[in-house]
């Protein structure tokens, strides 16, 4: 089922969680919806499944305009950062409650249960309680509850952001793998760029209630629309007029041009790379990242000062005005 | 160490001298003069009937306080809209204001020259002094207890269970009675319970109300003080004592019922 979002605008009082977003998820995709906290994508996602209504705007599903649509009509499933287990269940009818609800018989709804419990690896745990699982453990139980009624839509809401990060990796590369064999289409909100960047296949990112670009994970990288993706899809510097990440910095001892000269800070090996600490003469920072071949060849000291150029670097999709220039500059 | 024994013997000094002496002194002076006395009294149909009619206010009571508490409590807890606050105090009203004062406002309520009593009394129905005015003195103080249970569960529980229901297509009712409920169960027996408890224990306002009507509207606390004043004062123990064994038996199933409440 495809999803359209469009002109979706959400107040709670005076604050405005999402403004005029406009977003159109394809059919069977896996999307990322990005942002800081606070930029307003688990309220964008909550709309999209019923749970808040927009003030203004319209959600399409499958073409359907279903924007005063109840949830439980919706035909979509929505896994909770905190899971939402349903405590006084057995993970067995937690799993099986979409089901029950719709009145299947009983064996179907053990077959079903069974296999959901096989796919997120619970075989043995259909007869405890929610309580006695671990977080990972619950989350798992949390998506098979989601996918029992085989939904048309997969809703995850920082699915796995109160996880550790060993459970998170493994979860998303789970995540991933699900989605080659369901073919569900699946939006999931999370503030993690890298974790947006791995699983998804299109990446939407939200600023302050607006949408700031849509894309593949490699688009927004090389060809950011603004300065804010640019930021916060990884390390950026201004370098003279221009953007560059620390891997796209290269420093001679000789000028070149769009070089400008800097001053060594600090040098950290970081296995492989060197990370060379840098400041200009206006007494901004930035950071590059070597190889370690490039720094012995260079021999670079702390305290002296060499030319920095990019080595390629980031004209900005939108190209910013001489304003947004000088706010960057004082930004620093 | 010493402190902490000095604290918890104030504590039981306390509950000794201000609860347990007393109803160790109903126990006592209830077999005291033999069992003869209080059989008599128990088996008096006078005794029976006060303890159906309170009974009755109670059996009525409890269902319908345990629906407007939960009610009360969903609304207070998940809705917004005006006036939460002042229900929200309203239902502490009943605990705040003496049930003389409840059975007075009643009385005058009802009465024969009454806003509701003179109304009704032309058209036949008889409030007061009667089976109707002892369930509304019941209702009206009993009305806190399940809602000032439910309220914190509710608050604690929070509405996500109920949202992740939604999305698997449960519907209102479906995630009221599936989800809600079973979540706050414990809440609302031990609220329950103690509706229960103050129901039979009411006196006050039902001593002003139901006017006191041998086999019609006496009522088992109503008649333990009619015995004392009768100098039957066997007899007035062995209703009390009957009172204090269902308190005590109240008791103890909260106290079966406490511990469960961190499991569920």
């Amino acid at each position: 089922m495809s999803i359209e979002i469009r002109n979706v605008t959400k107040r709670f009082g005076t604050f405005t969680a999402v403004d005029d977003v406009s977003l159109e998820i394809p059919q069977g995709s896996l999307t990322a919806i990005l942002g800081p906290s606070g930029s307003g994508k688990s309220t964008l996602l909550r709309i999209v499944a019923g749970l808040e209504r927009p003030d203004s705007g319209e959600i399409r599903l499958a073409g359907e305009d279903a924007t005063r649509l109840a949830p439980q009509r919706r035909d979509v499933g929505f896994v909770f950062q905190h899971y939402a287990a349903f405590k006084h269940m057995t993970v067995r009818d937690n799993v099986g409650f979409a089901l029950s609800i719709r009145k299947r018989p009983k064996k179907e709804i053990r077959e079903r249960v069974d296999e959901l419990l096989a796919l997120v690896q619970l075989q043995g745990f259909a007869d405890r309680y929610p309580s006695k699982l671990s977080g990972g453990q619950r989350q798992r139980m949390a998506l098979a509850r989601a996918l029992a009624a085989k939904p048309q839509v997969l809703l995850l809401d920082e699915p796995f952001g109160a996880l550790d990060a060993r459970v998170r990796a493994e979860l998303r590369d789970w995540l991933r793998r699900l989605h080659e064999e369901v073919h569900v289409t699946t939006v999931f909100v999370t503030h993690d760029q890298e974790e947006a960047m791995e699983v998804s296949d299109r990446v939407a990112v939200l600023n302050q209630g607006h949408l700031e670009q849509v894309g593949s994970p490699a688009d927004l990288y090389d060809r950011p629309a603004s300065e804010f993706v640019l930021r916060f899809l990884g390390d950026a510097f201004r370098l003279g007029d221009q953007f560059v990440r620390p891997h796209e910095i290269v420093l001679d001892r000789l000028p070149r041009d769009g070089a400008i000269e800097v001053e060594i800070e600090r040098i950290v090996v970081v296995g492989a790379d060197v990370r060379v600490e840098l400041v200009d003469g206006n007494g901004r920072r930035m950071t590059a990242r070597l190889r370690r071949d490039d720094v012995d060849e260079l021999e670079l000291v702390r305290g002296e000062i060499v030319w920095a150029a990019a080595e390629q670097h980031h004209r900005l999709h939108g190209e910013l005005s001489a304003d947004d220039l000088e706010a960057s500059q004082a930004l620093g | 160490m010493l402190s902490r024994l000095g604290l918890r013997a104030v504590a039981l000094g306390y509950l000794l001298v201000v609860l347990l002496a007393p109803l160790a002194m109903v126990f006592y002076r209830t077999f005291e003069s033999g069992l003869e006395p209080v059989w008599q009294t128990l088996s008096d149909p006078g005794t029976i009937h006060a303890f159906k009619v309170t009974l009755i206010a109670t059996a009525i009571a409890v269902p319908l306080n345990t629906v407007f508490g939960i009610l009360c409590g969903l609304a207070i807890v998940r809705r917004r809209f005006r006036g939460k606050g002042l229900l929200n105090a309203f239902i502490d009203l009943p605990l705040a204001v003496s049930p003389v004062v409840i059975g007075l406002a009643l009385y005058l309520l009802y009465g024969r020259t009454g806003w509701f009593g003179s109304w009704l009394s032309t058209h036949g129905f008889q409030v007061l002094f009667a089976m109707p005015a002892i369930v509304l003195a019941t209702i009206f103080v009993s009305v806190p207890f399940v809602a000032r249970e439910v309220i914190p569960t509710l608050r604690e529980l929070g509405n996500e269970q109920e949202q992740a229901a939604a999305t698997l297509g449960a519907t209102r009712w479906q995630r009221f009675w599936r989800i809600t409920l079973p979540s706050i169960r414990w809440a609302v027996i031990y609220g329950v319970v103690l509706t229960t408890a103050r129901c039979l224990g009411e006196y006050g306002a039902v001593a002003i109300v139901s006017g006191r009507i041998v086999d019609k509207t006496e009522t088992a606390t109503t008649l333990v003080e009619d015995l004392t004043l009768d100098f039957n004062t066997a007899g007035a123990y062995a209703v009390s004592l009957v009172l204090a064994t269902i308190a005590v038996l109240v008791l103890v199933a909260m106290t079966l019922i406490r511990p469960r409440e961190g499991r569920a």
